[in-house]
């Protein structure tokens, strides 16, 4: 009986240079799904927990979900799971594009990498022919040539993913670049494939489809999936004509938009930079990765050459966030932040925390080295971009180990705005109750896609709740993060969740693989990834007391605007969620790891 | 006089800012009449940056927010 898992996964120790395919296991690949779950999993089981995360004993894994590849609206994403040098925690970024797909008709489900390479290498994957060439040719260049030079050699319709400088110079916010523009962006992941002298994988495959377990159930399920996908004002409407960036307005408007390094929370030039100006002044067309009916991609024109465009994130965070109004600029310097290979929000969001160093004297005009970090100036956005990438000078080389560690250095770690040192995103968590406990106990750090509590709370979906109160925040906050678990693994887009519900996914992994779960057992396995993710963080060395938020957010009410006063109470909601989770001071229970049969 | 923002495709010919008088349009829905949009198409209602509903009573120098269904990441 076929399944949308290939149940094969490929093996490459960059020491040895050995290569090797190896059987995974279909019991345990649905116990995980694949993607984000079945990826922390394996490296738990391989005792990734307790290694370096640059050294050649780290692993990393570049994973599908049963979906990606499958003929399922969104089935194209791929994870890339390893152990974070950012926080010595677990580490999992999402990505798009065509990449996962090209794995998955390759025959694999997952590309587990190890050791270390003595000069640098990128892997080719043809089918079945798999080998380590060498990247000399390659390192030291931006991932527009990487992709080109790579494409040239091996054909259009191959796919390529490449660290910039920034990976090859260990920036613990270097990202993993797929597509020219696609990103898996967070937690440093591309300063593992730079340890280990590994600057890109091309891959290629002669077929296109996989086959799934049940043609005729899949095809229903996609075909309902499809029409509430289209129906949807959100997937339908919003997300294809304006994008991710629309929220500049919705989020500024609510008094929710951190500034200057939220020290303030509203924007005044918020319309200069919004996705409503950047539509009708820079947009070229529509983005779509592997099988998207939405689209949310931004194609734009910069400056005569068409190059993928920001999203919200790094509209927000080039923009009110080092306080720049100059969209132009932003649009720079988030190209320049894929051409360096680096995590668009954890970039600009660290240029922006150096910038309130300069402003309060901590940072002095000469370690500027010509270009001031000032708030506003939008040279400085696009300069600093490139220096962290390039590793420029001193303090280019400073920031390029995140806002954490820069404030650290200076004596004043609490003015770095992130969890666990992952740089908190786009949204004001003193005004939003749910968020905040999300970023508090994300697996990762401070992320908004591992519970996009904004949802519920901000655009009313499913329902509205009130984003000021704590109650029931923290077994809304569990849902959200247990499905969204779910979607990760199973290789779809996380932005199908404006559309579909649990019962959706349910029925697209079953019709794909011959599992029967129901919803309430599909959010289980959710629960199961958040559990072993978890699990992966206590062995790590995670305390109890990683799980908080910024003294900045606990301390220091909103100064203005709509959300007024406002501050995260989390010691009100952290309680409950524990409780929700059946965890006791931030890790679960054995009863709870009986129940999820994880013992 | 009250602000009232649009945003996403409600500026479609109506622009992005209005101001109208307190006394002519008491409530949201007064409003959305005039601009000739249906409250179920809208997705997030605001009254000075919080989430309200088509029944407010609007009071001089209050704003309006008009967002049809959007989102993003």
């Amino acid at each position: 009986m076929s399944t949308s898992y290939n149940l094969k996964m490929l093996r490459v120790n960059l020491s040895n240079g050995s290569i090797k395919t190896e059987a995974l296991d279909e019991k345990l690949a649905q116990k995980f799904l694949g993607g984000r779950g079945l990826g922390t999993k394996i490296l738990f089981d391989e005792g990734v927990a307790k290694v370096e995360p640059l050294s050649p004993e780290n692993k990393i894994i570049f994973i599908n979900g049963p979906l990606t590849g499958a003929n399922v609206p969104t089935g194209g994403r791929y994870m890339v799971v390893t152990k974070s040098p950012l926080n010595n925690m677990i580490a999992s970024s999402n990505s798009g594009g065509v990449w996962g797909a090209r794995l998955k008709y390759a025959g694999y489900d997952a590309l587990i990498v190890e050791g270390k390479s003595d000069k640098p290498v990128y892997i080719s994957i043809d089918d079945d022919k798999v080998e380590i060439k060498d990247a000399k040719h390659l390192w030291g260049k931006t991932s527009e040539h990487v992709e080109e030079s790579l494409k040239n050699e091996y054909g259009q319709e191959a796919s390529v993913l490449n660290i910039g400088p920034a990976g090859e110079n260990l920036s613990l916010m270097a990202a993993i670049i797929n597509e020219a523009d696609r990103a898996a962006g967070r937690s440093g992941v591309g300063a593992v494939m730079g340890s280990k002298h590994l600057k890109a994988i091309v891959c290629k495959s002669k077929r296109t489809v996989v086959e799934p377990y049940d043609k005729e159930a899949l095809r229903e399920s996609v075909t309902h999936c499809l029409k509430l996908i289209k129906e949807n004002g959100v997937t339908g409407t919003g997300l294809p004509t304006y994008g991710t960036a629309v929220l500049v307005n919705i989020i500024n408007n609510i008094g929710s938009f951190p500034t200057k390094n939220w020290q303030e929370s509203e924007f005044a030039n918020s319309e200069m930079i919004s996705g409503e100006t950047l539509k009708e002044k820079h947009i070229v067309k529509q983005g779509f990765c592997h099988r998207c009916p939405i689209g949310c991609g931004r194609v734009i024109n910069l400056n005569g050459k068409v190059v993928g465009g920001p999203e919200y994130e790094p509209l927000w965070a080039y923009g009110a966030n080092c306080g720049v109004d100059n969209l132009e600029a932003i649009n720079e310097a988030n190209y320049w932040a894929n051409e360096m290979g680096l995590d668009a929000i954890s970039c600009p969001t660290t240029i922006a925390t150096a910038m309130e160093l300069y402003q309060k004297g901590y940072i002095k005009e000469e370690e500027c080295d010509g270009v001031p970090l000032e708030f506003g100036s939008a040279k400085a956005i696009i300069e600093w971009t490139k220096r962290i990438g390039l590793g420029h000078n001193k303090l280019a080389k400073l920031m390029a180990q995140g806002s954490y560690r820069l404030c650290e250095a200076y004596g004043v770690p609490e003015l770095s705005m992130s969890v666990k040192k992952l740089e908190m995103p786009a949204y004001d968590a003193r005004g939003i109750q749910g968020i905040g406990l999300n970023y508090a106990t994300s697996n990762r750090g401070g992320c908004h896609v591992r519970g996009y509590m904004i949802s519920p709370e901000i655009l009313g979906l499913p329902q509205q709740l009130d984003r000021f109160e704590t109650k029931d925040k923290a077994t809304w906050t569990k849902i959200f993060q247990d499905l969204t678990a779910v979607i990760d693994s199973s290789g779809m887009c996380l932005f199908t969740s404006f559309a579909l519900g649990a019962p959706e996914y349910a029925s697209l992994i079953n019709g794909a693989t011959g599992t029967n779960y129901t919803p309430t057992q599909l959010l289980e396995v959710g629960e199961r990834i958040y559990n072993i993710e978890r699990l992966f963080n206590k062995a790590a060395g995670m305390k109890a007391e990683d799980d908080r938020l910024p003294n900045r957010l606990l301390k220091e009410p909103i100064p203005a605007g709509p959300s007024k006063g406002e501050v995260s109470k989390l010691h009100i909601t952290l309680p409950e969620y524990y409780e929700a989770r059946g965890w006791k001071d931030a890790f679960p229970t054995e009863d709870t790891l009986r129940r999820l049969d994880l013992l | 006089m009250i602000e009232v923002r649009l945003f996403a495709y409600f500026r479609d010919n109506r622009g992005k800012i209005l101001y109208l008088d307190v006394n002519e349009f008491k409530t949201p829905q007064m409003i959305l009449d005039h601009l000739g949009i249906e409250l179920k198409d809208v997705a997030i209602l605001l009254v000075n940056g919080r989430h309200s509903n088509g029944e407010h009573i609007l009071k001089e120098n209050d704003i309006v927010a008009f967002f049809p269904p959007v989102a993003g990441g």
